[in-house]
């Protein structure tokens, strides 16, 4: 087996180098094919793709609503602007 | 900061009333600037400077956009500098060393197998139900703040703010190799983190 080819089917850097990069870009039909081969043959690798898109959904999927600030912050910036007003 | 504050405001032209803000926006701005930072105290911060640096400008805000837009703007703007500065605070040589400090070797140098501390093993959770994927996301946030303050820049100006990767290397003045090495990286190490702490 040529080196190329062995790092190919066996390299789980590469392969989710490519997991990572095809996810957030783009990647040749060369490494598709690659990954493709490494994919069908690797478990561990598998896992990982899933959970890689996994925190991706979450991370984006971050609720803003769910955060307020309290109300002695608010009280404070309140102030903090009407000083700034009546500066003038 | 000090010195832009004497600046003249004229309230009495005004198409904006800054005694309102507060009331009306302060929550959305944190929860936009929470979901860009996943810090509580920068983006507190965040609001306080956005609603300062509205003040010296509201003599020329012109009532053209929504006032609302008009504040996110500016927050966008701080958030931007914010992404930058964090960028620019050492670590710019990508030692690549992890976000905890130690040096991670998540494969073997040799064959590039994973290496048996950092094999992805399945969550175990039920990815549909939501009280799950929001407890994940908690994890997630505290594993965010870890990181170094460039892979966050990069993660999350990718992630949230869907910019070109072209468009993130400019900004923080990254070649595109590195870009894809950060990503690789990030991605390792927010998926080692999680895993460490899910059960």
């Amino acid at each position: 087996m040529t080196s190329a080819l062995r790092s190919i089917i066996y390299n789980c850097k590469q392969a989710t180098f490519l997991i990572e990069k095809r996810i957030a870009g783009k990647i040749t039909a060369a490494e598709t094919l690659q990954l493709h081969i490494h994919l069908a043959g690797c478990s561990v690798c598998k896992i990982y793709q899933q959970q890689s898109i996994l925190i991706n959904r979450v991370f984006v999927g971050f609720e803003n609503t769910d955060f307020k600030l309290d109300e002695a912050f608010k009280k404070t910036l309140t102030e903090k602007i009407e000083k700034e007003i009546n500066k003038n | 900061m000090q010195n832009e504050t004497d600046k003249d405001i004229a309230p009495k032209s005004l198409h904006s009333d800054p005694l309102s803000w507060v009331e009306k926006y302060a929550d959305y701005l944190y929860g936009f600037a929470m979901s860009r930072l996943r810090d509580e105290d920068v983006a507190k911060d965040m609001v306080q400077d956005t609603f300062l640096a509205g003040l010296q400008r509201v003599d020329r805000f012109e009532g053209n956009s929504e006032e609302k837009t008009w504040l996110t703007a500016i927050l966008k703007n701080k958030i931007a500098d914010f992404y930058r500065k964090r960028s620019s605070n050492g670590l710019r040589d990508l030692k690549l060393t992890d976000a905890e400090g130690e040096q991670q070797d998540f494969f073997d140098t040799e064959s590039g197998h994973w290496n048996e501390k950092y094999r992805p093993q399945a969550f175990g959770l039920e990815v549909d139900n939501p009280l799950m994927i929001k407890e994940l996301g908690s994890i997630l946030n505290e594993c965010l703040a870890k990181l170094p303050g460039l892979w966050f820049s990069v993660f999350s100006m990718k992630h949230m703010d869907d910019l070109s990767s072209e468009l993130i290397c400019t900004e923080l003045k990254l070649t595109a190799a590195n870009f894809w090495v950060i990503m690789h990286r990030t991605k390792l190490n927010l998926r080692a983190c999680l895993q460490k702490n899910w059960n």
